[in-house]
């Protein structure tokens, strides 16, 4: 079995979050005025803000979500981790020390600070909520699935308990306690995914049968046409394949226990290999695992762990310690199992997920394109040149929205505002690079080795880093489940104080024009810290089946279409107009937002209709809308440019 | 007194640095999504093509940081004070003209 509530693991996993949170306090508890509760008075050293901005940005989508891509995909999650990286590299010589010379408190300042205008203002503000909103819907996912099984509590109470922890942060100390926690967990967890990747390459490769429960998965074969077409084989029962079965290539065979047990069909010239793979049906019933209930006890069946090898180089059964570079090259020359899903849809309503084994080549997890998403790029999509095309525009587009969005993220952005000056955000903005870059280094060791730990959960890849580290030892997961807790912790507490500021700074204060003295100011941004983190928590709940990093796409490619524009202009366009700066944060937002609502994916898995009606041509906005912003932007300054008299 | 002038130098090292960094990015993309194969080439050390220039544009981002930091201009610690004064004085009369241009229209 996979997950196990363990009184040792829940103790270590609380000791982590409450010393953390606890130090924090004990670190933040000066910060009364708005200086203090927005920049923590602009006095945090630049090393420890630098460290802060790997906590801030290495998410629980980019721990979790990338390992898990990377264990599922191969090298396409790794992908990520590059682009994710390169939005720094415009973040550090585009936008850091103008952003910090502009601006006090909030991102609508720095747009602001030429003009003064309320609109700026409102748009601004508008942006920076919607962005946070939709970055905090994943955290809060990731929070949930985190917690259901390390602790046994429901998905809705891990929410609503990050949701009620963050608020206490940030409510208490605002950003004096918000770096700090961000400092710790940011430091953590680049130590301990050291350490983990340590082990992983002391452990090696070695070949199995199955996951790390012992279970050796059935292969039978190879057989002929004819003999996959009896009623029987290999003396066991075959079942109809009626009932939304006749559908698929798949096979199942009778069990003595009343189940059975479902086969993937792999032909390979003429001759037939059947594969075991492991069928979950769920519907107005419980849920059956191959048949029977699924449970621990006599006549009910688990899922089995998966990720194995299955061939090393020279037939070796194990490779023993390897180094950095003789590990891509030992799998580079391997055999392995990933695993695929198909849905088999009954009469009844039911359905049931089948996941199927997909022996495959080590070379092709080290090279892009083994996503389906992803796949056109390799030019093997079978539907054709449309989709080869939509593919590759798809990934371009994705790619250009990592790029832009790091450095209009308003999480990151504020956290210019907590050192004293351009040189030392300029600092910890470098800091904030080697660290992060490290750490993405460090997430293809922890994704291949969980995708060869035989620890998987065929059913979800999010917890790929800390089952990994639970195929090591217990100890390592619930240390490991502790700082992927904090750091969901941390990144909500910055995009609450986000979105805070964005409220009391820029929508009441700037725009409504309220006169508010600096300790009302802090007391409405902690007003609105308790709103949006409540909304946070409603969402997260409401969002339960989305997948994390897809979400986290949204919100990097909206950031990108509403503000990077207008900032970039901003900075290195002297004819760029007031209305040129509103327009163009509009423009991005609605027209990115719009995008996504109408596309396919959103079809799909929000509102459930079929995935061809949708209207946008493809899925990921960027590189239209980024393109657009920037022309409003240039179109509306020139029409509504002043004659300048010199 | 020079801080405008460390400004221009820093910004103008920065966009290069920039410029360095979006070629070597592009080079990446553009090579995914059209030569997949040349990815799979294994030109050093038994290590094909995507993950070196993987692992380079990583190691290439924290490289052009250093240069940036060791080559960015700061003005001198005892004058810091009064160019700091001289900014914002610089920059509270950028925002007055701002708003006597927009009084004008």
């Amino acid at each position: 079995m996979i997950y196990e509530f363990s009184y040792a693991t829940v103790s270590i996993f609380l000791a982590f979050v409450v010393a953390t949170v606890g130090l924090s306090f004990y670190m933040g508890r000066k910060a009364t005025s708005s200086a203090g509760f927005f920049a923590a008075h602009g006095q945090i050293p630049w090393f420890v803000n630098g460290i802060a901005f790997a906590g801030d940005y290495l998410s629980a989508a980019s721990f979790l979500g990338i390992c898990g891509m990377i264990a599922a995909y191969g090298y396409d999650g790794f992908l990520y981790s590059i682009g994710y990286l390169a939005g720094w590299i415009v973040a550090l010589f585009v936008i850091a020390e103008p952003m910090k010379r502009l601006g006090k408190f909030t991102f609508a300042d720095a747009l602001d600070a030429k003009f003064n205008s309320p609109g700026i203002k409102l748009a601004a503000g508008i942006s920076t909520l919607a962005v946070s909103l939709f970055y905090l819907i994943p955290q809060m996912v990731g929070a949930g699935t985190l917690i259901q099984p390390l602790m046994g509590l429901p998905y809705w109470a891990g929410v609503v308990m990050v949701g009620a922890v963050v608020i206490v942060i940030v409510i208490t100390a605002g950003m004096v306690s918000t770096t700090w926690v961000q400092f710790l967990k940011g430091s953590l967890l680049v130590i301990f995914s050291l350490v983990l990747t340590v082990m992983v390459l002391a452990r090696g490769f070695s070949v199995a049968e199955g996951g790390v429960d012992g279970y050796a998965l059935q292969t039978i074969g190879p057989l002929t046409a004819e003999q996959l077409s009896k009623p029987s084989i290999a003396g066991r029962e075959v079942l109809p394949r009626a009932d939304g079965w006749d559908e698929h290539a798949l096979v199942r065979l009778r069990d003595d226990d009343g189940g059975y047990s479902v086969f993937s069909i792999n032909e390979v010239d003429g001759a037939y290999r059947l594969l075991e793979a492991q069928a979950v049906t769920s519907g107005d019933g419980p849920t059956l695992v191959g048949g029977v209930p699924k449970g621990e006890g006599e006549g009910e069946r688990l899922l089995h762990p998966v990720g194995h090898v299955t061939r090393l180089p020279g037939d070796a059964q194990q490779t023993g310690p390897l180094g950095p570079l003789e590990f891509f090259n030992v799998l580079h020359d391997s055999e392995l199992v990933l695993w695929g899903e198909q849905t088999v849809r009954h009469a009844s309503g039911d359905k049931t997920v089948v996941y199927f084994q997909k022996p495959t080549d080590g070379s092709r997890v080290l090279r892009p394109g083994e996503h389906p998403k992803f796949a056109g790029i390799r030019g093997e999509a079978s539907a054709g040149s449309a989709k080869l095309i939509r593919d590759r525009v798809n990934f371009l587009s994705l790619m250009l929205a990592l790029f832009c969005g790091t450095a209009s993220l308003p999480h990151i952005l504020i956290r210019y505002y907590t050192v004293k000056d351009g040189a030392a955000a300029r600092k910890s903005t470098i800091v904030g690079i080697a660290s992060i870059g490290f750490f993405y280094v460090l997430t293809l060791y922890l994704g291949l080795g969980a995708m060869t730990s035989g620890a998987l959960d065929v059913q979800s890849n999010n917890m790929a880093a800390p089952l990994l580290a639970r195929s090591i030892s217990q100890l390592l997961f619930a240390i490991i489940s502790a700082i992927a807790f904090t750091t969901v912790l941390g990144t909500v507490s910055g995009l609450i104080l986000a979105s805070s500021g964005a409220v009391a700074h820029d929508l009441l204060s700037g725009y409504c024009k309220i006169q508010m003295t600096d300790a009302q100011q802090v007391r409405v941004a902690k007003f609105a810290a308790v709103a949006v983190g409540a909304i946070a928590i409603l969402l997260g709940i409401w969002f339960e089946k989305m997948n994390v990093s897809y979400l986290v796409g949204w919100a990097f490619s909206v950031a990108a279409s509403a503000n990077l524009p207008a900032l970039v202009m901003l900075l290195f366009w002297n004819g760029t107009t007031r209305q040129g700066v509103i327009s163009s944060v509009i423009v991005g937002m609605t027209s990115s937002l719009g995008w996504i609502l109408l596309s396919s994916d959103t079809y799909k898995q929000v509102y459930g209709i079929d995935p061809e009606l949708a209207i946008a041509p493809f899925t990921q906005p960027g590189i239209v809308t980024i393109p657009l912003a920037f022309l409003t932007l240039i179109v509306v300054s020139k029409l509504t440019a002043q004659p300048r008299d010199e | 007194m020079n801080e405008l002038e460390n400004r221009r130098h820093n910004q103008r090292l920065g966009l290069g640095l920039f410029a360095v960094y979006l070629l070597l990015y592009v080079g990446f993309m553009l090579l995914c999504a059209f030569a997949p194969a040349v990815m799979e080439l294994r030109p050093m050390g038994g290590l094909n093509l995507a993950l070196l220039y993987g692992f380079g544009l990583i190691i290439a981002a924290v490289v052009l940081a250093m240069i940036y930091g060791g080559l960015c201009r700061v003005a001198p610690p005892p004058a810091d004070a009064a160019d700091a004064a001289d900014a914002a004085d610089a920059a509270d009369a950028g925002k007055a003209d701002g708003k006597e241009a927009e009084q004008e229209a």
